[in-house]
């Protein structure tokens, strides 16, 4: 039997749950929800960076993951989808950071409300923009092994391999994310920009250009999300907004700035929305998420995880 | 070593510092003391290259520094322990000490960051020991003595530290003032501000007195302890009635 384009064993007819769910029926959603929370989680990881680096929300979030979507989409005509993706990967870091250059860098102290104010009218812009360049057709790059209706048999729940792409992807992602603002010279001197920039200038550190690379990390990751998606989810000029709110949801949920609390966060939205599919029609999951954004704001705006005290000393 | 000539700079409309000049020397450890409220965070902030300068000029080792950005005044050697322990709270004891070497990396001096480490960990044999723990979590000492390290870590040519005893307990201040003094022995060049004068100027070779913005005495640190009005303004002690206020 045929679920979506994931396949589902219909051999124990055992009814495990009221709704008529069995297990694998559940692992299923399971599987869905850490999918489509994994990207969230990625999604949230690329507004944490530029948050650390800048303490402003980068309303262009998305579109940055649309541009990734879309210039994978365009490359892969031309070369091997490997090559496509990574493609599509530097240039949108390009385009980061030259949006940082242009539009943020010369910016003396900008308040808070300016840059919110300046983010949404680049996320207006690079949407208008793709739309003039791409059209509003839909696309979507290829599988990356196997189609839509091929499955990997993991233990009798069966996954389309694309989430195993997904995952592992995000997943190797993360951490060397976490390596490198660990471990590596780089990293550490864009950590020490947002603990405290003035003090980051007086040990030699060039703050403006730390900022720069924030941008630009955080389109490679979001492009990257864009990338490994599209196959699931399929990819247009204005796709980039959805994810974003998503996203910011989870950024929010795990506390802003803190990369892994995002991890965790991420599955939770996404396993949520998927088991809401459940309980109501499909088309409120996406209030999901909006529900939750708002009583975080509401009761805990530091997020689900630690107090702001700690997320202030434990970020990435 | 520095010379600094008719300098005048300020926050917006408001002027903080009127036409200083002042100079240190190599191997000098000098003082600047003043009231709260003096300049005296503003003039090594301006030098620092953190506030830009409105007019005169700042010279170290015979370049003018004021057009310079803060990370090139850094990598010429000039090197601010800003004041409050401005420490890297979310990294660790060593990264911060990394991060202080960071313009030895820029200078492709990186063998010899771990000497240097060694030797702030021999100055300062506590911070060896929480080189693990987030910097965020030392005590206020345990965080001046990091922003100290930190400073040193860049192998200044000349250290200015903005009072570095603010807020401590008076034996970790007697440690800190050591350092600082052992510091100069060893051929480093000091600018010290300080709300505590009298140890200041115990330890340091000259100094002035910064008043609302001006320098208004330039003279030996000895001398300078002696002087009746730096006594009575700075010292707390009135030599005319003899009578200790404290
Ligand atoms: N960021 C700022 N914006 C506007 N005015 C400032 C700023 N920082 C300091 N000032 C003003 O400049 C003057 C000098 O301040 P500064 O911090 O240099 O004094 P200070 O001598 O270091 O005093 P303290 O001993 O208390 O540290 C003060 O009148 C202060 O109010
Ligand atoms: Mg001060």
């Amino acid at each position: 039997m045929q679920f979506g384009s994931i396949r589902y064993n219909t051999d124990t007819p055992e009814l495990l749950f009221r709704y008529g769910m069995n297990w694998e029926f559940f692992f299923q959603y399971i599987i869905a929800g850490i999918t489509y929370g994994t990207i969230y989680a990625v999604v949230a990881i690329g507004f944490n960076i530029i948050y650390n680096a800048t303490g402003i929300i980068n309303f262009a979030q998305g579109e940055f993951v649309m541009i990734g979507g879309m210039t994978a989409v365009t490359f892969s005509h031309f070369m091997p989808l490997p090559f496509a993706i990574a493609s599509a990967v530097l240039v949108t870091m390009i385009t980061g950071g030259v949006i940082e250059i242009l539009f943020i860098r010369w910016l003396y102290k900008p308040s808070v409300i300016r840059m919110i104010i300046i983010t949404i009218g680049l996320s207006i812009l690079i949407r208008e923009m793709s739309m003039h360049i791409w059209g509003e057709s839909v696309r979507a790059l290829p599988y990356f092994t196997g189609t839509s209706v091929s499955s990997i048999n993991l233990g009798g729940v069966y996954i389309s391999p694309q989430v195993v792409w997904v995952v592992g992807i995000s997943a190797i992602a993360v951490v060397c994310l976490n390596f490198f603002f660990s471990y590596t010279l780089l990293g550490r001197q864009m950590r020490a920009c947002s603990a405290n920039r003035d003090a980051a200038r007086l040990c030699g550190i060039n703050a403006g250009n730390m900022v720069t690379l924030s941008f630009m990390l955080s389109a490679a990751i979001g492009a990257l999300a864009g990338c490994v998606v599209s196959p699931i989810t399929y990819v247009q000029y204005d796709s980039g907004t959805p994810l974003a709110i998503k996203g910011f949801t989870v950024a929010i949920l795990g506390g802003l700035g803190n990369s892994m609390a995002a991890v965790g966060a991420g599955m939770i939205l996404g396993v949520l929305e998927s088991f809401s599919i459940w309980i109501m029609p499909a088309a409120y999951k996406d209030a999901i998420s909006i529900t939750i954004l708002l009583l975080i704001l509401f009761l805990r705006p530091s997020g689900i995880f630690g107090s702001a005290e700690v997320s202030r000393l434990k970020e990435f | 070593m520095l010379r600094i000539r008719n300098l005048e700079a300020g926050y917006n409309s408001l002027k903080v510092l009127k036409k200083i000049s002042m100079h240190v020397s190599s191997g000098e450890i000098v003082t600047i003391i003043g009231a709260n409220g003096a300049g005296k965070t503003t003039l090594l902030k301006t030098i620092s290259g953190l506030i830009k300068a409105r007019a005169g000029e700042i010279v170290f080792e015979k370049k003018d520094i004021v057009p310079l950005a803060p990370e090139k005044i850094v990598l010429l050697g000039c090197s601010l322990v800003p004041e409050g322990r401005q420490v890297f709270a979310t990294l660790t004891v060593k990264e911060n000490l990394i991060l202080g070497a960071y313009v030895q990396y820029r200078r492709k001096r990186t063998d010899e960051v771990s000497e240097d480490m060694d030797r702030i960990f021999k100055l300062f044999p506590v911070l060896k020991e929480r080189g693990r723990q987030l910097a965020g979590t030392l005590s206020g000492g345990e965080q001046q003595m990091l922003a100290i390290g930190r400073a040193l870590m860049s192998r200044p040519k000349l250290i200015m530290m903005d009072e570095p005893s603010m807020g401590l307990a008076p034996l970790i201040v007697k440690d800190i003032f050591n350092i600082i003094r052992k510091l100069g022995e060893e051929g480093s060049t000091v600018l010290l501000v300080e709300q505590n004068a009298k140890a200041a100027l115990g330890i340091a070779d000259r100094g002035y007195v910064l008043e609302t913005g001006r320098i208004i005495l330039e003279e030996k640190a000895e001398e300078l302890l002696m002087n009746k009005d730096v006594q009575r303004a700075y010292l707390g002690r009135d030599l005319d009635s003899e009578v200790e206020i404290k």
